[in-house]
């Protein structure tokens, strides 16, 4: 097999929301048996058809990383956390569906990563204060996850999905529904798989095939540049 | 500020018990004020102290440990059913052990009947009051460690850069690894040898004699990870500890920092002279029978030779001291409890673990009644005497002195083995 090209998407959100095991589930289409707390990051790789089923298919590698902590962690905590944000070529959201704050956590979970600053030891810059212009954007793909629908009961089922609904528009992401318990809800075909796909194809492209001389900004020289098309390049 | 970032406390009842036992537990500390400044008629504070004691007690001893039991029992799936037996016969095992409690202890005169408030108070007192001793014994060696400067080691960016670099070519490392194991599957699974591992007798004795040939080599692979995963959990702490460490030392470096730095020098002694009056309290085998602030102003007033009210100064002065006990221990239990429950709490604890907090906080309270009794001139130590019926106070106290110490000494012991063991 050719040597597969690399790609790298993080994997945030709250603490117990079941990051590992969604992780789990996209890379072995298994069920994990025994979540634990995650120290630190977590990666795992999902071997990806590119265009599948075209002449132009191209297997890549997804390196799927699970950053693990709460948003409210201590600035040096985040510091610590913000050396796993360089080089990322897309971010999948989780929150926990029966879990409001988590959902709420997510604007702040993309905040962190998206702000990162280029200065060596990882010092966050901005305020961190929700922008919705800034998610519209954003060349970085993303994708929310809202997990344990199970746990949902059925009455209250379509007044979260609405929320979560508006919570991807906010995002201008897809999103997905499912409980990592069950892979039934990635099963080849569905309108979930479709989805995943769709993103991690759009990833792929962001990556690989939008490099002409264009590279993609961090927020903190958009600000600077007053949010013109200007790009600088110092990727890769 | 309980409810933490992540983790919502879902029931309305255990937000209001927590509330409510706070609640309770400061207005105990609001009549002792009352009682120094004089507010209110006597009678009326004695009423108020004897309705507010029982309510305490009825919350601690009976309603906080039913619905930790009651929690704690509907967390278990298998025993959804019979939630409130269940949580019942947790409550009854809960008051067998409370009641042994007192047997140890020689904290009961014999003419107390078996349902008094004396009998309770005893047994919640010897909880709190170890509590406190705990946390104080802590407090008094930690204290000193964090806010002096001078235990920061020196760490510069360099070494943050040479670590963070260590820890993402670990991560390469787990990345390719994996990367070979997830090909090798895929491989595996295409060319249609999709059995993981034989099953059953047959499938052992055939496995010793045919073995599929890349299988070995995944599993070493495995190993590997595992391994490099251990190690890139151990170096992300290291970096997060030097992360840390250097935003110490840039703390310090600020007015605040040096503030507190200073204030860590007073604190230290301080801490030293605590220890130092618990051996002696303890070795000498005496209980201080004047509190600080008669003592002072005998000092003051015999050696000094300055004349003045001694009541009216009195009174204030052990109204500024139990005021500021009060405030420090509130505000040192609170953060020390929200680290706690940051610390281990889980979406599916969360309400087991404010209860006992909530719990722990009562009892701790409580107990500081009983030891601020000490600290206070004897005409406002009658209203706790009386309230709290008859029990033996100098036991208490010798009690704290005992636990204190302990705990002052065994901290820096368990830290150090703690770090040598991580």
């Amino acid at each position: 097999m050719a040597a597969l090209d690399r790609v790298k998407v993080l994997v945030l959100g709250d603490s117990g929301v079941g990051k590992s095991s969604l992780v789990h589930l996209l890379c072995h289409n298994q069920v994990l048996g025994n979540p634990s707390w995650t120290v630190g990051c977590s990666v795992d790789v999902r071997i990806h058809d590119y265009k599948e089923g075209t002449p132009e298919e191209k297997t890549y590698y997804i390196e799927l990383w699970d950053v693990g902590g709460s948003v409210g962690s201590a600035t040096s905590v985040k510091s610590t956390r913000a050396v796993f944000y360089n080089l990322l070529n897309g971010i999948i959201l989780v929150h926990d569906l029966t879990n409001k704050k988590s959902s709420q956590n997510l604007y702040r979970w993309s905040l962190e990563a998206l702000n990162r600053d280029v200065a060596p030891t990882g010092v966050l810059v901005t305020n961190g204060d929700y922008d919705r212009e800034q998610f519209s954007d954003n060349q970085i793909p993303l994708l929310v996850i809202g997990t344990k629908l199970d746990q949902i009961p059925e009455t209250k089922r379509n007044e979260v999905l609405t929320r979560t609904a508006f919570l991807a528009e906010d995002f201008n992401a897809e999103e997905i529904n499912l409980d990592c318990t069950n892979p039934r809800y990635l099963a080849a075909g569905s309108s979930n798989a479709v989805k995943l796909s769709r993103f991690f194809d759009k990833v792929i492209e962001k990556r690989y095939f939008l490099r002409d001389g264009n590279q993609i900004p961090g927020f903190s020289e958009r600000k600077r540049f007053g949010g013109g098309t200007l790009k600088s390049l110092h990727y890769d | 500020w309980w409810s933490s970032d992540s983790f919502e406390v879902r029931q309305y009842v255990v937000q209001v018990i927590f509330s409510v036992t706070f609640a309770f537990s400061c207005t105990m500390f609001e009549l002792i004020i009352f009682e120094i400044l004089g507010v209110l008629n006597s009678s009326s504070r004695y009423f108020h102290w004897k309705l507010n004691l029982c309510v305490i007690l009825l919350i601690l001893v009976f309603m906080v440990p039913f619905y930790i039991g009651y929690f704690v029992v509907s967390n278990i799936r298998l025993l959804h059913r019979q939630k409130l037996l269940f949580a019942c016969v947790v409550w009854l095992t809960f008051m067998y052990f409370f009641w042994k409690l007192g047997d140890p202890f020689p904290i009961l005169s014999p003419k107390h009947g078996i349902l008094s408030i004396e009998q309770l108070i005893s047994r919640v007192g010897v909880i709190g009051v170890t509590l406190m001793a705990l946390l104080s014994g802590f407090g008094a060696v930690n204290c000193p460690y964090t806010y002096m400067s001078y235990f920061l080691r020196n760490v510069t960016d360099a070494d943050i850069l040479a670590l963070e670099r260590r820890l993402l070519q670990t991560m390469d490392m787990i990345v390719s690894k994996k990367k070979r194991i997830a090909v090798a599957h895929r491989t595996m699974f295409q060319r249609g040898e999709v059995h993981n591992r034989p099953t059953g007798f047959w499938g052992m004795i055939k496995s010793v004699t045919t073995s599929v040939p890349g299988s070995e080599n995944l599993s070493l692979i495995q190993q590997e990870v595992d391994a490099l995963e251990e190690l890139s959990r151990q170096l992300f702490l290291e970096t997060a500890d030097l992360h840390a460490t250097k935003e110490r030392i840039e703390y310090s470096k600020t007015f605040q920092g040096k503030y507190f730095n200073f204030l860590g020098y007073f604190f230290s002694i301080y801490c030293v002279w605590k220890i130092f009056m618990a051996t002696i309290n303890i070795v000498f085998d005496r209980v201080g029978k004047t509190d600080p602030v008669t003592r002072g102003i005998e000092i003051t007033v015999n050696y000094l030779g300055i004349q003045f009210d001694v009541k009216f100064w009195s009174q204030h002065i052990s109204f500024i001291l139990v005021g500021i006990i009060i405030v420090t221990s509130i505000r040192g239990l609170l953060i020390t409890l929200t680290k706690f429950f940051y610390a281990i709490s889980s979406s599916k604890s969360s309400n087991v673990i404010v209860l006992l907090l909530a719990q722990i906080m009562g009892m701790y309270f409580v107990s500081s009644v009983l030891l601020i009794r000490m600290s206070m001139p004897p005409e406002y130590r009658t209203i706790i005497t009386e309230v709290l019926g008859e029990l033996q106070f100098n036991f208490y106290h010798r009690w704290f002195d005992v636990i204190f110490l302990v705990s002052a000494l065994l901290s820096p012991v368990l830290w150090i083995l703690a770090t040598t063991l991580s």
